[in-house]
């Protein structure tokens, strides 16, 4: 068993394992962190960011290359539309991947690259709200994107970042950047995922089982068990034991695994997300208070539905309840429907609400007395009327290089009242913010993140006990946020053996495979006559006719071909059935008493010096040697003789 | 061979009252828990006693399984739990979970409060029923208790309906509730994997039935309804409050908005409102189409049908009225119905199925006089028409289901006796499978043949794969498996014989011969054992024959050597040794010299003549 790292990101995995001869793909995370470097994408024509100046080398400077490269406050940003850095493509050929499993929606934002036009012809599987809501992410990107499109493609840059200032030249293989897929891509893409539900056992070509099993993070999100008769790996990724809106975690489905990999561990493990959520909602009341509005960049689902419900109750008791609520994005209406028929992926305590009925989600409520607004796009029929200040806004995207966000920090970024609170993790808030600095509005980060912490995680694997744990590379170091932070890595134990592995690296798991399921037709088990060789234990010779079917091994009596056209000619098969084995010691007394009762008295007998007896048969010139373990005849003699010598010699031990 | 038992305790060669005990592998389940619509004694409820003759059932049953909301399946279940007395789990999906109890609850006031019956399950009880379920969903693998694994499919017929697959050791078997093979207006069509059971129980509501297109029936439906309040007269439409109506209601609507239609459409029932609610938080229950428009346009919320009011009964004038309950036996259907029937403008639509005893039942068989419980006698003048709109798989649905899930035997439940000796039939001749249809209170042994699970060594097996992929492909070739079976600490291991000795750390004793012959063939060794060697081959076509440097000749564990005798070049002594286990091959390769083609041997046994 192998696994190759595809992705340098542990918070957006895409590994591959190659088992029983199949090759299984763990998640197609994004890493969207390249986005950054371009410019973003207004809505309308932005004087500020038009007007940025060109960057040119101080030597080597290539024409061909102006334009490319624009300045701000001391950075350079690539005037382009955005690339993403998709799974390392090198080192598997995706058309040989059998099956794709997905956690969650936000580890599968690379399928498109995956599954179209590289000759995929696998299967994906996922849960049903992992499909849908993974869907408004895709869709909500390539909308964003597509709206505000770019007159020029920038691509010269890459043949230059060894001559551009950091991060540029830092960059890993921009090379092999790729610009956004288009919505039929995503279609055809999410037209491959099979909807699976939790703890359904999924046959995969009759090789093994995989189980996606509730991991408490999102909503559908899921660990996956890999299991055959005899081994178990458990793939743990984006899991959460906080008490939030989705299913809690199954551990007991991920525990006695052989293999535990790991990934999708919390990108702010030095906060609490409790905390943060109490200090956004401060910051909030606060800015509402002087006046000011509030931008909070989000995705359009997730840690955003419990946002709405913490916020408005917060403003509620702080006597803002008539302070209105914008969601914009291009899914919110299907978002936020959505959300509220998923009953069964919910927490228990939203679960029995349907059973009232009544929503779920408290945001049906506050949709339905227009607390809470949401709209496709700014530009969205009602918006316009709708829109007062002081409010506050959630929007994409949380990198602010494209989306409706990019709008408001264009309008509000001057004005020292308004306030942009960060709360998703996935972008260094200051690198979101750089072009369009110099702002004037406050900028306040609280990641908010529920999946496992390292404590949280180290905990979860005392009690899984892996026999082995893999692990990225980067969960044995602190994190570069909190470099003293030693606390803040994964637990070396001595009771297990832990596995570390890098981006594009390919790893041998130790996993020996000794044995595999069969299974015997109950004929079979019948004509079976087990010998007890010691105390507990029997055992039986068994011959049968093997059949192999989807990989399931069966084992049936067969019954010896008649039509043997060498009738005297011993086959095989008829050999092997008859076969039985003798062990244990020979009973010498018993083999003298039947020579003299069938009236050989002519023998001599000799001791060895090692124990063994010889019995030597001079008128047929044979010799019978017996020590524990062997019992040879030399038969100069009839072969009537040796049979009946045989016939005495089979009464005289045990076989199976 | 161990048995699968099922004993019906309703909705054996009967609709209605679905109450099913399986047994296989030690454990009791129990399928469904329903009431019969028809009775209004205790032959309503199953017979309990069948399974102890007094007391709680708990310690004798291991789960119970309920297929979906309707009241034949479901409605003993408060009576069974809490007056009988039953503690353990009882599973459901969630759409079930949340609609049941609004039912039972329906069903009580009807009973209790109408009927003024006693001695039934009070609110509280249905309450105490509830907390017992355990709410799955569709494909999730459950394990009740280390033996017993449950999995639900989609089964149609009802929002939340669901087949179930059941699994107790090697053993499974797949009940399907009530289920419908083709796709409606709100609901999908069932689906199952070649999950092939040991035994598949379905129901047979339609046994004989194949029914024309849905399309047509449709047509045909809103054909009727309109003619008829188009020259004024009243429709009835009994129905059940969740199910049927939501199709019909959609269809009425759909057409009422494109004819322009002015009549007034009324849903006599409370549950209306809430009904859709639960349509509309379960939607991924319904179908594609549903599920892709629900976030713009909720197709639940109707533009032309209004709540009825009681007094609208006696409103001059064209109207189509829903009513509850669907087979007229109770209710405000009934009363609707002793109102409007003598007039012959009038029509009523039965939808669904009749249990015997109801008056829909009796309506439906051409009665033109009905007597009720007070002497009240109606004379049914209205028409009556039956639209089998009641979402059943029909005979070739149930055939289809048959197809795809490839069960090794089959046994009917929830339909009429002759019409499910006539599917029988079909089943048996189609399939060459064995069918059963055992009434109620009688026991169906079904005799299962087993697989024992072996863990089997890899390396076993690996070489087995190997040897079969070196040969040239031959589909009639047969792969042999021989291994040692090791049963210790109630672990069967099968493996190389090797590999046992080692593991088990016993001795095995080696019986082996050697036998010598004589030959007389002139001319040296090596030529001697080419030629055997070569005869070997020939003869042993199926064995491997390897010629080894020490001038051996071996053949699986016999080896044939040439001893050379100085000065003598005519006589040689060829000694063949082999183990006990290659006794025929032995004992072959010795005498092999009795028909040489071209090698002539003067063979002689007797070495020392």
């Amino acid at each position: 068993m192998k696994l190759y790292c595809l992705s340098g990101d542990p918070a957006k995995p895409c590994y591959v394992i190659s088992f029983k001869e199949l090759l299984i793909m763990l998640d197609c995370g994004l890493t969207a962190q390249s986005v950054l470097n371009f410019l973003p994408l207004p809505l309308v024509q932005s004087s500020k960011l038009a007007n940025f100046v060109n960057w040119i080398p101080s030597r080597d400077h290539d024409p061909q290359m102006d334009g490319e490269l624009k300045e701000c406050c001391g950075r350079i940003f690539i005037d382009s539309a955005p690339e993403f850095c998709p799974p390392v493509d090198k080192v598997i050929d995706f058309s040989e991947i059998d099956v794709i499993l997905i956690s969650n929606y936000l580890n599968m934002l690379a399928l498109p690259y995956i599954t179209e036009g590289t000759g995929f012809n696998g299967t994906v599987y996922a849960t049903e709200p992992t499909l849908q809501i993974g869907r408004f992410f895709l869709e909500e990107l390539v909308e964003y994107i597509e709206a505000a499109p770019k007159a020029n493609l920038a691509s010269q840059w890459k043949d230059m970042t060894h001559l551009l200032p950091p991060p540029l030249c830092d960059l890993f293989k921009p090379k092999s950047w790729r610009h956004i897929f288009s919505a039929a891509d995503v279609q055809n893409s999410l037209a491959r995922v099979k909807i699976a539900g939790y703890d359904e056992k999924l046959d995969i070509f009759g090789a093994l089982q995989v189980t996606p099993v509730s991991s408490g993070f999102c909503l559908g999100s899921s660990n996956w068990v890999l299991s055959t008769g005899h081994e178990k790996i458990a793939y743990v990724s984006g899991s959460s034991t906080l008490t939030t809106h989705p299913r809690p975690i199954n551990q007991s489905a991920l525990k006695h695994a052989d293999v535990v990999i790991m990934a999708g561990l919390t990108q702010a493990p030095h906060v609490n997300p409790d905390t943060m959520l109490g200090e956004l909602c401060m910051n909030v009341a606060v800015t509402l208070r002087n006046g000011g509005s509030v931008l909070i960049p989000c995705y359009p689902s997730g840690v955003v539905y419990d946002l709405f419900e913490c916020l408005s109750k917060n403003l509620d008791n702080a006597g803002l309840s008539l302070i209105p609520m914008f969601f914009i994005s291009p899914v919110a209406d299907s978002s936020l429907a959505y959300s509220n028929i998923l009953a069964e992926w919910l927490s228990s305590g939203k679960q029995n609400k349907v059973y009232i009925p009544d929503d779920p989600f408290p945001h049906a409520y506050l949709v339905k007395n227009a607390r809470l607004k949401h709209y496709k796009r700014i530009y969205s029929e009602g918006f316009s009327t709708d829109f007062r200040q002081p409010c506050v806004v959630f929007c994409g995207h949380p990198s602010l290089r494209f989306g409706d966000a990019v709008h408001f920090i264009e309008l509000w970024g001057n004005n020292p009242q308004h306030t942009i609170i960060f709360t998703e993790p996935d972008f260094p808030y200051l690198q979101a913010l750089a072009p369009f600095q110099p702002l004037a509005m406050k900028a306040i980060y609280c990641p908010i993140e529920t999946s496992l912490n390292f404590q949280q995680a180290n905990k979860l694997i005392k009690e899984l006990k892996p026999n082995v744990l893999v692990i990225p590379e980067s969960y044995t170091q602190p994190p570069s946020m909190a470099p003293h932070k030693a606390d803040l890595v994964i637990d070396q134990m001595q009771d297990r053996q832990v596995i570390t592995f890098k981006n594009g690296e390919v790893i041998k798991l130790p996993l020996k495979r000794k044995r595999n399921r069969v299974y015997l037709s109950s004929e079979l088990a019948q004509s079976l006559v087990p010998k007890e060789i010691s105390p507990g234990t029997t055992l039986s010779t068994v011959t049968g006719l093997l059949q192999v079917k989807d990989n399931l091994h069966d084992i049936q009596v067969f019954d010896e071909s008649t039509s043997d056209s060498k009738a005297n000619v011993p086959s095989c098969e008829h050999v092997l059935k008859k076969t039985k084995y003798e062990w244990g010691t020979l009973d010498v007394d018993m083999f003298m008493k039947l020579l003299v009762q069938d009236g050989i008295t002519n023998l001599k007998t000799k001791q060895g010096s090692d124990g063994s007896l010889s019995i030597y048969i001079p008128n047929e010139k044979t010799t019978i040697r017996i020590d524990d373990k062997n019992t040879h005849i030399s038969c100069g003699g009839k072969q009537s003789l040796r049979l009946k010598l045989r016939d005495f010699l089979m009464k005289c031990i045990q076989t199976f | 061979m161990p048995d699968i038992r099922l004993t019906p305790l309703g909705a054996g060669q009967d609709v209605g009252r679905s109450c099913l005990l399986l047994s296989m592998g030690g454990k009791n389940i129990m399928l469904d828990c329903g009431m019969h619509m028809g009775y209004n004694d205790e032959r309503r409820f199953p017979d309990f006693s069948y399974i102890v003759p007094e007391g709680p059932i708990t310690s004798h049953i291991d789960c119970v399984i309920i297929s979906h909301f309707h009241l034949d399946h479901c409605g003993a279940l408060p009576y069974m739990s809490e007056m009988i007395g039953y503690n353990g789990p009882i599973y459901m999906t969630h759409p079930t979970k949340a609609i049941a109890p609004i039912l039972l609850e329906d069903m009580r006031k009807v009973a209790v409060e109408r009927k003024g019956e006693s001695n039934f399950f009070t609110t509280q009880m249905i309450k105490d029923c509830m907390k017992k379920v355990i709410a799955v969903t569709l494909h999730q693998s459950v394990m009740v208790d280390s033996d017993i694994e449950i999995k639900a499919y989609y089964a149609g017929h009802v929002l939340g309906a669901a087949m179930f697959w059941i699994r107790v050791g090697s053993q499974s078997v797949v009940y399907t509730g009530d289920y419908n093979m083709t796709p409606d207006r709100h609901l999908g069509a069932a689906w199952i994997d070649k999950c092939r059971p040991d035994l598949l129980i379905s129901e047979s509501t339609y046994a004989t039935t194949i029914r024309d297109s849905k399309r047509c029936r449709e047509r045909d439906f809103l054909k009727k309804v309109h003619e008829c309040v188009a020259k004024g007269g009243k429709v009835l439409i009994p129905v059940f409050a969740l199910g049927r109506a939501q199709e019909l209601c959609i269809l009425l609507e759909t057409y009422w908005e494109r004819m322009n239609l002015k009549y007034p459409i009324y849903f006599a029932v409370g549950l209306t409102e809430k009904a859709n609610t639960y349509y509309k938080m379960f939607i991924t229950w319904t179908n594609q189409k549903i599920r892709k428009t629900f976030v713009h346009r909720n197709m639940f919320d109707f533009k032309h049908i209004k709540p009825f009011d009681k007094g609208y009964i006696d409103n001059p004038g064209a109207m189509v009225v829903f009513a509850t309950p669907g087979m007229l036996h109770a209710g405000l259907s009934l009363q609707i119905f002793k109102k409007w029937a003598s007039n012959e403008n009038n029509m009523v639509i039965m939808p669904g199925y009749c249990v015997q005893g109801t008056v829909g039942h009796k309506i439906l068989g051409g009665a033109k006089k009905i007597e009720f419980e007070n002497r009240q006698v109606v004379d049914v003048k209205m028409s009556v028409e039956y639209m089998s709109f009641s979402a059943h798989a029909d005979a070739k649905g149930i055939m289809q289901l048959i197809q795809y899930c490839e069960p090794k035997n089959v046994l009917l439940v929830h339909g009429e006796a002759e019409k499910m000796e006539f599917l029988k039939g079909k089943i048996k001749e189609e399939f060459h499978i064995e069918c059963y249809m055992p009434a109620n209170g009688e026991t169906c042994t079904i005799a299962t043949p087993v697989k024992i699970p072996v863990d089997a060594s890899l390396s076993l097996l690996k070489a087995e794969a190997k040897r079969y992929n070196s040969l040239p492909p031959d589909p009639k070739r047969r792969r042999l498996i021989h291994g040692v079976l090791v049963m210790k600490d109630n672990r069967i291991t099968l493996m190389d014989l090797s590999e046992a000795c080692k593991e088990l750390g016993f001795n095995r004793h080696i019986l082996s011969f050697t036998s010598t012959v004589k030959l007389d063939d002139p001319g040296p060794t090596v030529r001697t054992i080419e030629k055997l060697y070569n005869l070997l081959q020939e003869k042993l076509s199926e064995w491997t024959v390897t010629l080894l440097e020490t001038r051996t000749i071996s053949v699986e564990s016999v080896e044939v050597k040439i001893e050379e005798e100085s000065n003598d070049q005519r006589h040689k002594k060829v000694l063949v040794t082999w183990s006990n286990q290659d006794e025929d091959l032995g004992a072959y390769i010795l005498g092999a010299g009795d028909v040489p083609a071209e090698v002539t041997f003067h063979r002689n046994n007797e070495v020392n003549q």
